[in-house]
């Protein structure tokens, strides 16, 4: 996996700051280094051409039930092709001159709508078990609330104290050496593993989707509804993800960074999480201002200037914060809370 | 039946009239068709630079074009969509194939209504200008003008997510090209219906017509919806309506219901003709008529039938109840045994013919090949269950253009090929049309086979720039990229080498395969045909040898 190289190779004084400052900004990274053994990185690697490993059951029987439906078409679209391959040199001018003038099969065209049929049937049980899987979530020993925003996320945590912070992607000059580009955040969502998680996703603005390839989850986060979804990490490690669906100048750069540690550790880190957000210091959108970020500035003035003629106050797109933000539907207090504490 | 058709038959009609007004005021289905064709190769350049644009941004990780101008990034990717679906694929199949070659083949003198006929097209060009003058809004392409929301304009993204002008322009844009949809697929529907010659029955009509009778049903069901929901996108970006807004009562699923109830019979609409076109080639270069032609008709209207009723499989990771989503798996994995009736009775048509691997078969065959890859990856996304894996990642990208761009940019070509003879009168250079094909055929699938692999990795669709671990499957779809595109120079070189130095054609370059009346015309056929109407009974039969 090719990391980002720490400018620092050349100034160590540099580097040594470079890390700081991004530990400073991620409380999470700086977590991650403090745990022991063998953690995942759960995240693909150069040149995959697969899913990456499962960190949760949903996972798991999605690259099971794949890997099944994915042998079934191989051997669909090499059946094809040898048979076309064969039709090809068989049936060549040079080889047959005189074609023949059949055209009716009785015994083939219902072969050939049968044996579909089946094979349909075959790969249609195990989706739909694994569909109500899915669906299904098991009695939740805790719950995330996630809010995408243009273009970063919320978390909140109601079983564990009601702490709440945001998530901003690093710029490249903030990452610290052996961070991955675009896809590491100023906070990292912290979970515990062996535990039922249900998460509930919805957005401020426009839709976005949260998605963690290693959990096998990917959920729309729609202004107005609340989708809900669950998980069960199975091993430790930091899973990254990226917005799932269109959502404007800066889609590609809101990633998702989970950090899954043991329980007691989890315990810990929500006792350091409730006394560091209790009150969020800057909302999201004014931190990527200020750090001269990939917010097209241009692009706010402009919208401002041309706002339309009608008393819309939800027209405020532009990545500034939001009074308007309780149209979410989820209970915002606490986000209200941090504007007007400014 | 048709014997009012020669009473008005006099002398001057038989030639075209002189200068621009042959074009602007035409009535007559041939030159429609050929403005039609001009159209689509104008629109598909443009559409192709455009992802080839795409393509070069994402060779390597980092910005090399845009800049921090993520948002002409997303009008880019967004006016490629609409451009390669209105102005493309639409224009090539319907209005160009379909024009030329639906009255050619049932025998009919020219379409139902000429004068609909001649709106239809011209609704086209105002259409694309609009789409263009969208870029150039707003503080235009460096000032982050343009619609920047995707072809699927999915509120409130499209809403209060994009004020300003562009999108307002890009949705007058769908609704021309819409109505110029409409009032196609209603001449379509009175040409197939009623100006049939003597003996055409509906069972002997070419597959082509069949296939293009049922995309002009679907576009007749589809685009009214369409038209709906972005007039109901253009009220909540302007007259303070609030269908599709969440703080007002409003749903933004509603909107995604709504367009793919459009969108997905829309994606039919674009392969149907394809179908019709490569059964006439295959059946005409295995020298043998299609086998099985009455499941090859029906297995068309099963998947127009069963294409109106799958729309919410687009919709797997929006928050659909499960049981929602257990239905549209069910209807959506129905639609492979009508696709694989017809991959078998093509294969089955070759099965016992003389094969000749004229360029027009050489596309017919890739189209079944890619065809086919883009079908199997339909099975995987078809299961709910798997889609949340893969939705909006490059596998999904790779899906829809195995099917779409390379399955009806194959039928495209390969119906060029095979009437490019018939329609100007010149032949094209056999030589350069194989490095074309082989050119495409190498290019769209280094392109586009490796983006299956990004998808299962995790990478997500429209993103301007990407982790670095996608770097190397991204190089190697950008180089394939490149090679499509000297393929589509190519192209442009034979077509100006065709019309300028090209052989005249003959009347039947391809022997006793092609059997349909068209080929029973001289190349080009004289401006008004049919004007005595012909026979049934006295030509070669076309389709079916009735045992």
């Amino acid at each position: 996996m090719r990391v980002v190289k720490a400018p620092g190779v050349l100034v160590p004084g540099v580097a040594a700051w470079m890390a700081g400052a991004a530990a400073a900004f991620a409380p999470g990274a700086a977590f991650a280094q403090e745990s022991d053994g063998a953690q995942a990185i759960g995240y693909s690697t150069d040149w995959q051409i697969y899913f990456i490993d499962a960190a949760s059951p949903i996972m798991e029987r999605i690259i099971d039930f794949h890997t099944f439906v994915l042998i079934i078409t191989i051997l669909i679209a090499v059946f094809v092709t040898l048979l076309l391959g064969y039709v090809m040199v068989r049936f060549r001018a040079g080889a047959n001159p005189v074609p023949s003038k059949t055209t009716h099969n009785p015994l083939l065209e219902v072969l050939w709508t049968i044996v579909p049929v089946l094979i349909l049937a075959v790969i249609a049980v195990p989706s739909f078990r694994l569909l109500f899987f899915q669906d299904a979530v098991p009695e939740p020993e805790m719950t995330l609330r996630v809010t995408g925003s243009q273009w970063f996320w919320t978390y909140e945590y109601p079983d564990n104290g009601d702490f709440t912070f945001d998530a901003v992607m690093l710029q490249d000059d903030e990452l610290a050496d052996g961070m991955l580009r675009l896809l590491e955040t100023d906070n990292r969502v912290v979970l515990p593993v062996d535990t039922n998680i249900r998460i509930e996703i919805t957005a401020d603005d426009v839709i976005h989707s949260w998605a963690l390839p290693a959990f096998g989850i990917k959920t729309d986060a729609v202004p107005g509804r609340i989708n809900a979804t669950w998980t069960r990490i199975e091993r430790e490690g930091v899973y990254y993800g990226q917005c799932s669906e269109l959502c404007g100048i800066n889609h590609g750069f809101m990633p998702i960074v989970v950090e899954a540690v043991s329980k007691e550790r989890f315990e810990a880190w929500v006792v350091e999480a409730q006394a560091k957000f209790a009150r969020n210091p800057l909302p999201a959108a004014r931190k990527i201002a200020a750090r001269g970020g990939r917010l097209p500035v241009d692009v706010m003035a402009r919208e401002d200037a041309q706002h339309s003629g009608l008393p819309r106050e939800d027209a405020q797109h532009s990545g500034l914060p939001r009074e308007d933000a309780q149209h979410s539907g989820l209970p915002r207090e606490d986000a209200m809370a941090r504007i007007h504490t400014e | 039946m048709a014997h009012d058709a020669t009473a008005h038959e006099t002398a001057d009609h038989g030639a075209p009239p002189r200068g621009i007004g042959r074009w602007l005021f035409s009535t007559n289905h041939k030159d429609i068709g050929t403005m039609y064709i001009v159209f689509a190769i104008v629109g598909g350049t443009v559409g192709t630079a455009l992802s080839f644009l795409v393509r070069m941004e994402l060779a390597e990780p980092g910005m090399q074009f845009f800049g921090a101008n993520f948002q002409f990034y997303n009008v880019v990717i967004t006016a490629h969509g609409l451009i390669m679906v209105f102005f493309m694929v639409m224009p090539a199949f319907i209005g160009g194939f379909g024009n030329w070659f639906v009255p050619l083949m049932i025998g009919a003198p020219d379409m139902a209504f000429p004068r609909l006929n001649n709106i239809s097209f011209w609704l086209l060009p105002p259409a694309i200008g609009l789409l263009i003058a969208s870029v150039f809004v707003d503080g235009g392409i460096t000032g982050g003008g343009g619609a920047g929301t995707g072809w699927t304009v999915y509120a409130p993204l499209s809403t209060s997510g994009q004020p300003g002008m562009a999108v307002d322009l890009a949705i007058f844009a769908l609704h021309l090209a819409g109505a110029s949809s409409i009032l196609g697929a209603i001449n379509f529907i009175a040409t197939i219906f009623n100006m049939r010659a003597p003996g055409m029955t509906l069972h002997k009509m070419p597959l082509f017509v069949w296939s293009i009778l049922v995309t002009a049903f679907l576009l007749l069901l589809a685009m009214p919806v369409l038209a709906g929901v972005i007039t109901m996108l253009l009220m909540d970006r302007n007259f303070g309506t609030a269908f599709f807004d969440a703080s007002a009562g409003g749903d933004p699923l509603l909107y995604q219901q709504l367009f793919w109830f459009f969108g997905h019979p829309e994606v039919y609409i674009l392969i149907l003709p394809a179908f019709g076109v490569v059964s006439q080639v295959i059946s005409t270069f295995s020298k043998k008529p299609v086998f099985g032609y009455l499941g090859m008709v029906y297995a068309m209207v099963a998947i127009g039938v069963i294409g109106m009723i799958v729309w919410a499989h687009h919709l797997y990771t929006a928050g659909l109840s499960v049981d929602t989503r257990a239905y549209f798996v069910a209807a959506t994995m129905v639609i492979a045994v009508p696709t694989g009736i017809k991959i078998f009775s093509w294969i089955a048509t070759m099965w016992g013919g003389s094969i000749e691997f004229k360029v027009p078969m050489l596309f017919a065959i890739g189209f079944i090949f890619l065809f086919t890859v883009g079908g199997v990856t339909g099975i995987v996304l078809s299961n709910a269950s798997l889609d949340v894996a893969l939705h909006d990642t490059y596998y999904v990208v790779g899906h829809f253009h195995y099917t779409m761009s390379l399955g009806s940019l194959f039928g495209i070509f390969a119906g060029f090929y095979y009437w490019a003879g018939k329609m100007w009168g010149r032949q094209y250079s056999e030589t350069l049309a194989k490095i074309h094909f082989w050119l495409m055929f190498i290019g769209v699938n280094v392109t586009f086979f490796p983006m299956h692999f990004l998808g299962l990795a995790g990478m997500p669709r429209r993103i301007p720039d990407y982790p670095d671990v996608f770097e190397g499957w991204n190089r190697i779809a950008s180089a394939g990229s490149a090679i499509s595109a000297i393929g589509l120079l190519v192209f442009l070189w034979l077509v100006a080498d065709m019309l300028l130095r090209g052989k005249k054609a003959a009347a039947n370059p391809w022997g006793e395969g092609a059997t349909t009346l068209e080929w029973s015309l001289s190349s080009p056929p004289p401006w008004h045909t049919y004007q005595d109407l012909p026979n049934m009974e006295d030509l070669p039969q076309a389709q079916e040898e009735h045992p």
